[in-house]
């Protein structure tokens, strides 16, 4: 079995897995732990530069990822003009720069803060490191190899897709740069850590206060009852 | 009529000898714990003063409670549904800890460690978040009795309602005015809290009212901190989670007082079932600054009222309760003696903690210590405050002078009849035209006299029995299958997440 094999058709699943059953694991037993863990409280400035730059941008980068994924034709279609073409590469470019930026800022604070070091654990470090090698990795590609819009949705999306319908297909993927492959094996890395790490934070974004009324009033003798004003 | 019980609190403050004594009782029970250190759910601060966290009425800065809109509206003053998540990655309006202080100790060991030297060793002072030395900048009570009144009492905020003359006099050397004011969660009909916490975790329990925080739920999207005006929602940096006065909920279900009360030195704290109509509860906050005590009053019932009992009854509130509603002494101060008010209740959260406000630093001013009952007559006192009446109007009547003034006369009255009748030298007919003026009885007087006064711990606590018996059902798991196992197997401990 060669290494790619391993790294692109076996470990990706195990990726998923591990992602799926722990973090329904953990929010089950163990939901004391899921938090943001936010450190705002002991310390803001720097904070801000690193937090909202980080996820603003990380935001934009992964939903592009997800949309050239779920319709890759419409974005090689978009991308056959060359002035739409430039407009998607800059700000995808853009955004990963944000990112990268926002990201440094937190590394350094987090490393840099004695008050932060007090609330940091193994794992926030671990994350950091990983997150740092994959934005940078992402960022290099978006600088040193043109035109990713257009051959992740001609080229890394078959395979992603292929791994999804269970019938992987390394045969593109294995003609692509080591950077790249490197991107790719860092995503499943980034998906593996996800339910042993704060980043279970995603998972709980509490969509219902969009549409929750204000007060909440719960009946412990008669839960029927329990509103919601 | 939508008759629900709230569990409500008085505090008397001409009782509140500033001891602190509540503060520890709540500490060590609650929060001695890593993150919580920081934590006083109950703190007693200087008035005039700046407060814990530092300035905490002023809601330019924090953004706290509610405001009426132009139309009418009532929106939360520091977020709305959409900027909270604009705002859920870096909240712009959360205080720091610095607002509070940085919790610390000493190095106690070193004091027997040192090796011989010259020098005596000292036990360096030490940050409890960092571990590493550091300069005591701040700490619980800094401004406790006026300390460093040019730095404290001279920002608080209330103080922008008094005149420039009044805040010179207030501050003159040698004599000083200032008061106790203790606070708590006031476990509100209208908490900001709850409807800033974009979880849900945040709830008020429909059978007594308490406010709490699931922990299970809270991801520490931290935005009740904002929200609640009275910065009683706290947020513990170790575990990633908020906390807040539980209002000794355990100890209430047992028929015991909250060991903040239980302990209270002064026996200043009064606590009691009180019925309200939770329909209306959107009306009374829609009225003017002005009108906002009386309305809140309005939407208390009278649980002796044939009607409201049976609302009661209808909404599941049994008649053993309505019967210690009854005896509520919460309810004879806020509604029957209009005695105590409620504190900012311009911030629209409808506090559901009362104050009798402080009449001896306003007695204290008239010269010698004696009352005046010259020209100005009895109550010449009263306007003639060196406390300013505009300053307590601020804190206990969102500007509303007038229910400050009433309260006050009424508590001078009461004095200075009982004073008429154990030491006899104050003139009978001018104590009647106090009371005729008031439009009160000696009966009523002498029950405010032995409520203040004379109270026993079960008169002043007052507590609706919560049916412990029936807890077990309440968790609605399967009664044969826990028994002998309640303590073990079904609490997690509060570990931090990874
Ligand atoms: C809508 C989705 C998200 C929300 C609401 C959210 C919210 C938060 C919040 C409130 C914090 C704590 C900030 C503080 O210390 O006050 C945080 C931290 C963090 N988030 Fe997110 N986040 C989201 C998406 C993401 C994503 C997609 C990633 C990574 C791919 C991510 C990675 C992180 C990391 C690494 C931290 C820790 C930063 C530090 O070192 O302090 N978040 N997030
Ligand atoms: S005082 Fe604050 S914490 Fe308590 S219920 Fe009101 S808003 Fe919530």
């Amino acid at each position: 079995m060669s290494l790619d094999v391993v790294l692109f058709q076996i470990f990706p699943y195990v990726a998923v897995t591990i992602a799926l059953v722990e973090s329904i694991r953990r929010y089950r037993q163990k939901s004391f732990s899921y938090s943001s863990l936010s450190s705002q409280f002991l310390e803001s400035d720097q904070l801000f530069v690193g937090s909202v730059p980080w996820h603003y941008g990380i935001l934009l980068v992964l939903t592009g990822h997800l949309v050239a994924f779920l319709f890759p034709q419409q974005a090689l279609a978009w991308n056959s003009v060359p002035v739409r073409l430039y407009i998607l590469e800059i700000t995808a470019l853009a955004g990963g720069l944000v990112v990268f930026i926002g990201l440094i800022n937190l590394v350094i604070r987090r490393l840099g803060r004695a008050r932060i070091r007090a609330v940091t654990s193994p794992m926030d470090v671990i994350l950091l490191a990983v997150l740092l090698i994959q934005v940078s990795l992402g960022v290099y590609i978006a600088m040193n190899l043109r035109w990713g819009s257009s051959w992740y949705a001609a080229v890394l999306v078959p395979y992603l897709r292929s791994l999804f319908v269970l019938q992987p297909d390394l045969s593109l993927l294995t003609l692509m740069p080591w950077m790249v492959k490197l991107h790719v094996l860092g995503a499943f890395i980034f998906l593996a850590l996800l339910p042993f790490s704060r980043l279970v934070h995603l998972l709980v974004v509490p969509w219902q206060y969009l549409w929750r009324p204000p007060q909440v009033v719960i009946w412990n003798r008669d839960p029927k009852r329990s509103t919601i004003r | 009529m939508n008759v629900r019980l709230q569990m409500s609190m008085v505090f008397h403050l001409d009782k509140c000898i500033g001891c602190h004594t509540c503060s520890i009782a709540c500490k060590n029970v609650w929060t001695d714990r890593k993150g919580a250190e920081y934590m006083w759910w109950n703190n007693v601060e200087t008035k005039p003063g700046t407060g814990y966290p530092t300035r905490w009425e002023d809601q330019e800065r924090y953004r706290g409670g509610w405001v009426r809109t132009e139309k009418g509206d009532l929106r939360l003053r520091g977020s709305s549904k959409g900027k909270t998540f604009g705002n859920i990655f870096f909240n712009p309006h959360l205080p720091m800890i610095d607002d509070y202080y940085e919790p610390f100790t000493y190095r106690y060991q070193d004091l027997f460690d040192s090796p011989e030297g010259a020098d005596q060793p000292t036990a360096r002072p030490i940050s409890m978040i960092t571990g590493k030395p550091m300069d005591i900048e701040a700490g619980p009570n800094w401004d406790d009795d006026l300390g460093g009144s040019p730095v404290y009492a001279e920002n608080d905020p209330n103080l922008a309602a008094v005149t420039p003359a009044e805040k010179q006099q207030l501050f003159e050397l040698e004599r000083m005015v200032f008061f106790y004011l203790p606070r708590i969660c006031n476990h509100c009909l209208n908490p900001g809290c709850v409807a800033a916490c974009p979880s849900g975790a945040i709830y008020k329990r429909g059978e007594d009212g308490i406010v709490l925080i699931n922990q299970e739920v809270c991801r520490g999207w931290r935005f009740c901190v904002t929200a609640c005006p009275y910065k009683k929602t706290y947020y513990n940096w170790a575990t990633g989670k908020s906390e807040k006065c539980i209002l000794c909920f355990p100890r209430l279900e047992t028929g015991q007082a909250p060991a903040c009360f239980h302990s209270c030195v002064g026996r200043i704290r009064y606590l009691g079932g009180l019925l309200y109509d939770a329909d209306r509860i959107e009306a009374a906050l829609k009225v003017s600054d002005e009108q906002l005590v009386e309305a809140q009053r309005e939407i208390i019932l009278d649980p002796f009222d044939p009607e409201v009992i049976a609302a009661a009854r209808a909404n599941g509130i049994d008649d053993m309760q309505i019967k210690y509603i009854q005896h509520s002494p919460v309810y004879r101060y806020v509604k029957e003696w209009k005695l105590a008010l409620p504190l900012h209740a311009e911030f629209r959260t409808l506090p559901m903690l009362f104050y009798v406000p402080p009449l001896l630093p306003i007695v204290a001013a008239v010269e010698n210590g004696t009352y005046d009952s010259s020209q100005a007559g009895l109550f010449g006192a009263v306007e003639q405050s060196r406390m300013p009446i505009r300053y307590l109007a601020q804190l206990f009547a969102a500007g509303n002078e007038g229910k400050v003034r009433y309260a006050l006369k009424k508590l001078l009255a009461v004095r200075t009849h009982q004073r008429m009748k154990t030491v006899g030298d104050v003139d009978a007919g001018a104590v009647h035209a106090m009371m005729a003026e008031l439009e009160i009885d000696a009966e009523e007087i002498e029950a405010i006299y032995r409520l203040t006064a004379l109270a026993t711990e079960k008169e002043r606590f007052v507590i609706p029995p919560s049916h412990r018996e029936q807890a077990e059902e309440m968790l609605q798991t399967d009664l044969w299958g826990t028994k002998g196992e309640t303590g073990f197997g079904f609490v997690e401990a509060p570990v931090r997440g990874a």
